[in-house]
């Protein structure tokens, strides 16, 4: 099964307990708080994972490593390395 | 669970290197390649793939071989540029190695990190190792906020859309067992950084199992990076892709 499938599968068994608790399509007589939390879930759901995925990117863009000492260590590096591909004759 | 091991006296680590107008930085990933390689002791060759270099590349790589030996610099030109799965492919067709190496040619992968690529695949008989950036002490030198935000907002994406359990995807710093390698290009179709994601893919669905090794990309030691508009449009549409279909 495909990702794209997988994630299709998946809101729609999320879209049918919602329905059904919204909706109450199965007339289960089901007290009026149950429809009440249900209702709003979808939005709740979509706003708090797009809280939770700019906090997530924003920690990770905050810690990002800088390799300062890994450019000074190669320009270094550089530096010797023409030094003595110039003594072995590279012409560059 | 393999038990760890000693690289062997018959084991042998190919890098390929496919080269586009790499005059200037060839003989310094060289001088670097041969100076941890010899360091380490391992059994090496190292493979130049040039697509044609307007520039005089291959002239370089020639003195190059000069200097170190034909058995060290193994040369296999094409006459253009023609993509890197195929530079892989004629490059894997002529290597000696039973391990193979990708890594870039312009100094941004480091070739101090080799022996840890190498202790980390002994560890775990692991038949990929991927350089990561996102991870441990991995890092970037050169990118500033806005490359930043849109690297990790992008792996972000890709780890929702695709759940790879591999850190990061678009890496191109990474060491292969050969039959490995080969068995994953033959079933890549893509091109560029959605190459390298799809081989992770693949290989995840081959049930091939994955090392991280953290590792410092440095962008352009001198001068400024830049990432456009239309790669951003092409990494979008290549995830799309790939989530559409694996």
């Amino acid at each position: 099964m495909t990702k794209l499938l997988q994630w299709l599968f998946g809101v729609s068994a999320l879209v049918a307990v919602w329905a059904l608790l919204t909706f109450d399509l199965l007339d289960l007589s089901l007290p009026q708080t149950y429809r009440e939390v249900a209702w709003p879930m979808p939005v709740y759901l979509l706003v708090s994972f797009g809280c939770y995925s700019l906090a997530i990117v924003g920690y990770r863009v905050a810690t990002f490593n800088d390799c300062e000492e890994a450019a000074e260590e190669l320009r270094q590096q550089i530096k010797e390395a023409k030094e003595d591909l110039r003594k072995k004759g590279l012409k560059m | 669970m393999a038990s760890p091991s000693t690289p062997g006296r018959f084991d042998k680590y190919t890098v390929l290197l496919p080269t586009y107008n790499e005059r200037e930085n060839l003989p310094l990933i060289v001088w670097l390649l041969v100076k941890y390689f010899g360091e380490s002791g391992y059994n090496y060759e190292i493979i130049v793939i040039d697509d044609g270099s307007p520039d005089g590349t291959l002239e370089m790589a020639e003195q190059l071989q000069r200097i170190y030996g034909e058995d060290k610099i193994v040369l296999r030109p094409r006459p253009t540029k023609l993509g890197l799965g195929t530079a892989y492919i004629h490059g894997i067709k002529h290597a000696t190695g039973n391990f193979i190496f990708i890594m870039d040619a312009d100094l941004s992968h480091h070739p101090k990190f080799i022996p840890e690529f190498i202790k980390k695949q002994k560890e775990g008989d692991y038949d990929l190792v991927s350089g990561t950036r996102y991870r441990g002490n991995g890092g970037v030198y050169g990118w500033d906020l806005r490359r930043k935000l849109i690297s990790r907002g992008a792996n972000f994406l890709t780890q929702v859309l695709l759940r790879p359990n591999a850190s990061d995807l678009t890496g191109s710093f990474r060491l292969y067992k050969k039959k490995v390698l080969e068995s994953l290009i033959e079933r890549c179709v893509s091109k560029g950084y959605v190459f390298q994601m799809e081989i992770i893919i693949r290989a995840r669905q081959l049930k091939y199992t994955i090392g991280e090794v953290p590792i410092s990309f440095v962008d352009r030691v001198y001068g400024e990076s830049k990432l456009g508009g239309t790669e951003i449009v092409s990494f979008a549409k290549g995830l799309l892709i790939l989530f559409a279909t694996t």
